[in-house]
């Protein structure tokens, strides 16, 4: 039982963590048709950032200032890059995302280096915040529930309270209707994709000392927070963020599960043993292969609900 | 803003030098290629060797490299991939480089062995040695051994002898949590034989492969090694897959060893921190404090001359022994003629840096050298990548206790 309910907490800190990115990747996804292979990048830029500006001017300081700096290098991208590519059509922008990636991650590895950098959590937030059976739940944890829960809200009374917003969720459904009506669509495309960079610029300066800061963070987060997006629908954050839950969940529990295919079949009376093809593949525990059950959920959603969970239009 | 220019200009030199070297060049220097991945994700870790090999031929070819020629390093990037490294090899062999080094990625490892068998059986004429100093999976010693291949560096065999002698005996109960690949399975292997062999009294209370470099959150795992009871967790992880573990048993209050097989290398220390303090164990060839505990000065001014002018350590003692004996083979044999080499490096005995034996045994090519178990601690001389705590030395395995028994069959060329 313990372990269950720390599991559960755990897995909604995580899920929550990749709510934040990939909530506005699909945002940017479903207005500008970009799938933005660099979001996982900003992520890692976010991270190092709050690092350096932390050195200097401490942690909560560098939360405001480093998503402000990767919000303003989310604006310069569009203006100067997506915008140019854009009369090129989607595949040139699809693809000037992705060797984005790489650029970033070259300019990252020379300005700090290939090693891990030394960002910790403030001693201020380093302590447990409660004790659960024996086992501590960290306050950081604590703090980046917080977070998460306050971008949550935020994002929701940007798109339902405010004129933006309303075009936004206008230009989700209707992307070309919106434009036809006038309205400046550059102007929100760059406040949309910036917005995206500054909430993965601070899931970056909460992630960055959670877990590790080096240059091989952005390659790690990426697949999965692409994942979320396609599983919880183009254009739906409510589907985007149950996705985000779901994943973070089938995370922690997988590791939790010690049984195989071969165990659940025993029951009726089948023993699998001896060394056939298939003995490995039934035998693996699910603890084992517990990191790629995320895509293994894609491939089958694509295959039986193209649109994703809650999704309006085929991706 | 200086480092930046220089990294720059290391990337520069690196591309330069493996385009523009022309064999024409070739006849006054000894030229050693040298490949390793320099760009993808594992990078940090070629680039890092390739900055103390810099260092290091500066320091054999100030003594007088071989035969009064100098020592010339070209690196390679082989990306980690077999079939990019097998590339690099064809175009080593063009330039007629008659010495191939590489030090990360079994996999990558035994492509090479496999290459430079075929590429020597069928080029008498242009041979090659490859000079593997961090390929560790026991097999390619053993059912894959070769006698162009000489091994620099502990097998993963050996490593999990000092391992589990440097167990102290209160502990009764480990987990063990290795990556799913071809080092971790050898990893989990020759921990389970050697635990049996040395210590039956311990219980594994757990064992477990985890995906390679997949895992974002290790919490799931610490929870069920908090279940398990275990007093160590005994793994063969690196990089993030260690850091990130424990960070997160740190954090949720896990009181418990860590039992690391590569905790030293570079970037873990500072990654790790104060959560190792004291219950972070790893298995190294060396480190700043070994020479303080042998009392040798001259390897003390090295350690102190390099800690002015770099962020990490120098541990990886055995890149040194491996210069040195092929300097020393090339000397014995009067030419660089790669045969004629590899026959001087049989069974040669050398002294190490602080006055340890080495042997590269005939049978399997394996150096046998020392290793030692260190513990993470602030009560150290020389502290490790200016973290405030280093690797204090808590047991020593010599080159005879790690003699281990071999099954290569080695196919030996007609001299």
């Amino acid at each position: 039982m313990e372990i269950f309910i720390i599991s559960l907490l755990n897995g909604l800190v995580y899920g929550m963590l990749l709510f934040m990115l990939a909530s506005w990747l699909t945002l940017i996804f479903s207005m500008m048709g970009v799938l933005n292979f660099a979001h996982a990048s900003i992520y890692m830029v976010g991270a190092y950032l709050a690092f350096t500006v932390s050195r200097f001017v401490g942690f909560f300081p560098a939360l405001i200032v480093a998503p402000i700096l990767c919000g303003l290098i989310g604006a310069a991208i569009e203006v100067w890059g997506l915008r140019r590519v854009h009369h090129n059509g989607h595949i040139a922008e699809l693809l000037f995302t992705f060797g984005l990636v790489f650029i970033v991650q070259r300019l990252v590895q020379m300005t700090w280096g290939m090693l891990p950098m030394a960002y910790r959590v403030p001693p201020l937030l380093d302590f447990p915040l409660f004790n659960l059976y024996g086992a501590n739940f960290p306050a950081y944890r604590g703090f980046m529930l917080l977070i998460s829960a306050g971008m949550l809200f935020f994002t929701w009374l940007l798109l339902k309270k405010t004129r933006i917003g309303l075009i936004i969720q206008a230009a989700l459904t209707h992307p070309a209707m919106v434009s036809a009506l006038g309205h400046n669509v550059p102007m929100v495309f760059t406040t949309v994709f910036a917005g995206g960079c500054l909430l993965a610029g601070l899931a970056g300066v909460i992630g960055g000392n959670y877990q590790t800061t080096e240059p091989g963070m952005a390659d790690a987060m990426g697949p999965i927070v692409f994942v979320v997006v396609v599983f919880g629908g183009l254009g739906s954050l409510a589907g985007c963020f149950i996705a985000s839950i779901i994943m973070g969940m089938i995370q922690t529990f997988a590791v939790v599960i010690d049984y195989s295919v071969a165990d659940l079949l025993r029951p009726l009376g089948l023993a699998i043993s001896g060394d056939t093809l298939l003995t490995e593949l039934l035998t693996v525990p699910v603890a084992r292969i517990g990191a790629l059950l995320p895509f293994a959920m894609m491939v089958l959603i694509l295959l039986f609900r193209p649109r994703g969970l809650m999704g309006t239009r085929d991706t | 803003m200086t480092s930046t220019t220089r990294r720059l200009l290391a990337a520069a030199c690196l591309s330069i030098t493996a385009f523009c070297a022309q064999p024409a060049a070739a006849e006054d220097t000894i030229k050693i290629a040298y490949v390793d991945p320099f760009s993808g994700p594992f990078a940090s870790g070629g680039d890092e060797f390739l900055k103390i090999f810099k260092v290091l031929f500066d320091r054999v070819n100030a003594k007088g490299g071989a035969l009064g020629k100098k020592f010339e390093l070209v690196p390679f990037d082989d990306k980690l991939q077999p079939a990019e490294a097998l590339i690099a090899l064809q175009n080593i062999t063009d330039q007629n480089i008659p010495f191939i080094m590489q030090c990360t990625g079994s996999n990558v490892g035994a492509a090479l062995i496999d290459g430079v068998s075929k590429h020597n059986a069928r080029n008498p004429d242009n041979r090659v040695i490859y000079l593997n100093c961090g390929a560790l999976a026991t097999e390619l010693t053993n059912e894959k051994c070769d006698f162009w291949q000489f091994r620099f560096a502990g097998s993963v065999e050996m490593r999990a002898a000092t391992r589990i002698k440097s167990l102290p005996p209160e502990v009764k109960k480990v987990y063990l949590l290795n990556q799913d690949y071809l080092f971790g399975q050898s990893v989990q292997a020759d921990t389970r034989k050697w635990l049996a062999n040395l210590r039956p009294d311990i219980q594994i209370v757990g064992d477990e492969l985890m995906p390679f470099g997949k895992v974002q959150d290790f919490s799931p795992y610490v929870n069920k090694i908090k279940e398990s009871g275990a007093q160590s967790i005994i793994t063969g992880n690196y990089n993030r897959d260690l850091n990130l573990l424990i960070k997160e048993a740190v954090n949720e209050g896990l009181n418990i060893r860590f039992d690391t097989y590569l905790a030293h290398l570079i970037g873990g220390p500072t990654a790790i921190g104060s959560a190792g303090e004291n219950r972070l164990t790893s298995i190294y060839e060396y480190s700043s404090n070994v020479p303080v505990d042998l009392k040798v000065p001259e390897a003390e001014a090295f350690a102190i001359e390099w800690r002015k002018s770099h962020d990490t350590d120098f541990s990886t003692l055995n890149f040194m022994s491996m210069l040195d004996m092929v300097a020393a083979a090339i000397n014995k044999a009067g030419s660089t003629d790669p045969l004629q080499v590899a026959l001087a490096l049989e069974d040669m005995h050398y002294k190490d840096f602080v006055g340890q034996e080495n042997i590269m045994r005939k049978t399997d090519h394996q150096l046998l050298m020392p290793y030692y178990a260190g513990v993470f601690t602030k009560d150290v001389k020389y502290d490790s990548e200016h973290t405030g705590f280093g690797w204090k030395t808590i047991a020593t395995a010599s080159a005879a206790d790690l003699s281990l028994p071999t099954t290569c069959k080695m196919k030996r060329p007609a001299t």
